[in-house]
């Protein structure tokens, strides 16, 4: 399998914090690959850098082969970078079908005067952008509230939208920040369900979580940082015994 | 059904001038100021309801679009174009001033952006009352008169004409002028706010972190919005001029910043319909109460207790604070727009 995203020397530094030192992986296509460390690892920060909402400081890295380093996010979401937030940003006064319709905007062309005359080509377009809305409303599982404003969801259906969003955007790689958090037991068995059939339909995903029972069950490798570092990388049931990695969760074993 | 509704609308609009001749012929010009005010709340609606930036200055464009006019239609250089070279001069301009006050403030938001705004539009109406030395451009606090009316060949729009048997005065005349831009830029707004630019002004107004994350290059949206805002602003501004056929700085002062941002407040923001009707009430109520204030208070004590001008700002400031109160969103808020499963086999 070839290399997707490969990341070398990402660097961070907010004032006298050292957010990410040094970080370099490379995920494969087509694979689940876990991001986990306690809190303030850097997890988080490094999402933002690699989706262009935080200028790196030094290292880079490559989708697909491009270099995609320093770019605006917006750009980053252009070469097929989709992300969702830990804390979810929805637009919020929006129904849930035009927040999907809104992800569609990066891979659609309308503009101003084709929107003022009514083109043909803009209508076509414009149905597609509703039908294919429409699809991964019922995909993730909330077709059936697609007219409700987003701020008026459930919280695990606004997690679910969100992640409709993100792949409305067409991505390569899908990025999930801990969506899993706050979601019950039965509510993160059907994610996992539903991450399962993305990664099967062909999209590569780099996963944020803190549920270490879901990361272990779901994801084909592992990535532990700590203190902006990477600790361990490799297969989930190798990283959990990594006295390194038990270390940074637990403590050190007293002697 | 939607046909007769329609036709009714159209005898309506129609007629109205002429229902309104019959009362006096100062409310066709009432009415011709309450379209422009309309104009002006839709074009403020793009910036403030759309995509969310609070803009205090709103009125310095209308300023740009009738100096526009008032320049090239005047004696003042003696130019004389016609207006339908102008209008889109001032509609371009006026989009320039947009992307002038949209660049340096991409990154402000909110209190910030309204501060800054303010003092933009004060800025322009300074430059205008002090544009008079060492050549004049602007003829400061004089103003510019003899502006000329619109001109279609023989057809001017400011005199009395008889067409088909029926007469018409100027102001009859502009009225049916304005409410045809006014319907074209109701078009505009209707087919924008659902369009995909129309979605990208909401996201950036609700997320704009999210906005970006999703690949709306924000920069270019938001410019966007200033611009096509400010055109409207511009267009608005060139009729104004030539419909009073004399302009100062003095009409462009901050209280008509506020007066059209208020309209855009009280109508609903964001909701189109919401903001026309918030203009129509704000432009026509202040003329109803100055020409009924005055007889009641006659009738009831016998002498006038209260000038007209004050009870108008008191109400005002009333309806503001019960609407806060009442309506925070707007008498027409924004409603969610419903979208039925389309069918999704094809």
């Amino acid at each position: 399998m070839s290399a997707l995203l490969e990341c070398a020397g990402i660097s961070k530094r907010f004032g006298g914090v050292q957010a990410l030192d040094g970080v370099g992986f490379s995920i494969r296509r087509g694979e689940i690959y876990g991001m986990i460390g306690p809190n303030g690892a850097g997890k988080t920060t490094l999402f933002n850098v690699l989706t262009g909402l935080f200028p790196l400081d030094a290292g880079s890295f490559r989708l697909d082969g491009e270099d995609l380093s320093g770019l605006p996010a917006h750009a980053i979401a252009a070469h097929g970078l989709a992300r969702t937030f830990q804390n979810i940003r929805l637009f919020a006064n929006l129904s849930a079908l035009e927040n999907v319709m809104i992800g569609r905007h990066v891979r659609t062309r309308a503009g101003v005067i084709g929107a003022v005359l009514r083109t043909r080509a803009e209508r076509a377009e414009e149905a597609a952008i509703e039908r294919r809305a429409w699809e991964l409303l019922e995909y993730v599982g909330i077709g059936a509230r697609a007219n409700h404003l987003a701020r008026h969801l459930a919280y695990g259906d606004q997690r679910r939208l969100e992640i409709a969003r993100a792949l409305a955007t067409d991505p390569k790689l899908l990025a999930l920040d801990e969506p899993a958090a706050g979601m019950n037991a039965t509510e993160t068995q059907a994610l996992r369900r539903l991450l399962e059939r993305v990664r099967a339909d062909g999209t590569t995903i780099l996963l944020i979580e803190h549920d270490v029972k879901l990361v272990m069950g779901l994801t084909d490798r592992v990535l532990v940082l700590d203190y902006g570092r990477v600790l361990a990388e490799g297969v989930p049931t190798e990283v959990q015994r990594d006295p390194r990695v038990i270390e940074a969760y637990l403590g050190a074993k007293i002697q | 059904m939607k046909g007769i509704g329609i036709a009714l609308i159209a005898i309506a609009l129609i007629a109205l001038p002429f229902a309104l001749a019959g009362i006096g012929t100062a409310w066709v010009r009432i009415a011709n100021f309450a379209i422009l005010y309309m104009l002006l709340a839709l074009g403020l609606n793009i910036v403030v309801g759309f995509a969310g930036l609070l803009d205090l200055g709103y009125i310095a464009f209308y300023a740009v679009g009738a100096y526009a006019y008032a320049l090239l239609a005047s004696p003042h250089f003696n130019l004389h174009l016609p207006f339908w070279i102008i209008l889109p001069i001032g509609a371009l301009l006026a989009c320039g001033f947009g992307v002038l006050l949209g660049v340096p403030t991409l990154k402000l938001r909110g209190d910030y952006l309204a501060i800054v705004t303010l003092g933009f539009g004060e800025i322009i109406r300074i430059f205008l009352n002090n544009l008079s030395r060492p050549v004049n451009i602007t003829n400061g606090p004089q103003g510019i008169s003899l502006i000329d009316p619109f001109r279609i060949g023989g057809f001017s729009f400011s005199r009395y004409d008889t067409v088909l048997g029926v007469t018409l005065s100027g102001p009859i005349k502009y009225y049916y002028l304005l409410t045809a831009v006014l319907l074209l830029v109701l078009l505009v707004n209707l087919r924008l706010a659902r369009s995909r630019i129309g979605r990208a002004w909401e996201a950036i107004r609700e997320d704009e972190v999210a906005a970006r994350a999703m690949g709306i290059n924000t920069t270019h949206v938001k410019l966007l919005a200033f611009a096509m805002g400010a055109s409207f602003g511009g267009v608005a501004g060139g009729m104004f001029a030539a419909i009073q056929g004399f302009i100062s700085p003095e009409s462009f002062v901050l209280v008509e910043s506020v007066m059209v941002l208020s309209m855009v407040v009280l109508g609903g923001m964001g909701n189109i319909w919401g903001v026309v009707l918030g203009a129509a009430l704000l432009s026509f109520v202040p003329e109803l109460l100055r020409y009924t204030v005055e007889p009641m208070q006659r009738a009831l004590f016998g002498r006038m207790l209260i000038e007209p001008e004050v009870i108008r700002m008191l109400l005002f400031g009333l309806a503001l604070v019960l609407m806060m109160l009442f309506r925070p969103a707007g008498l027409l808020p924004s409603a969610v727009r419903r979208r039925e499963l389309a069918r999704r086999d094809g």
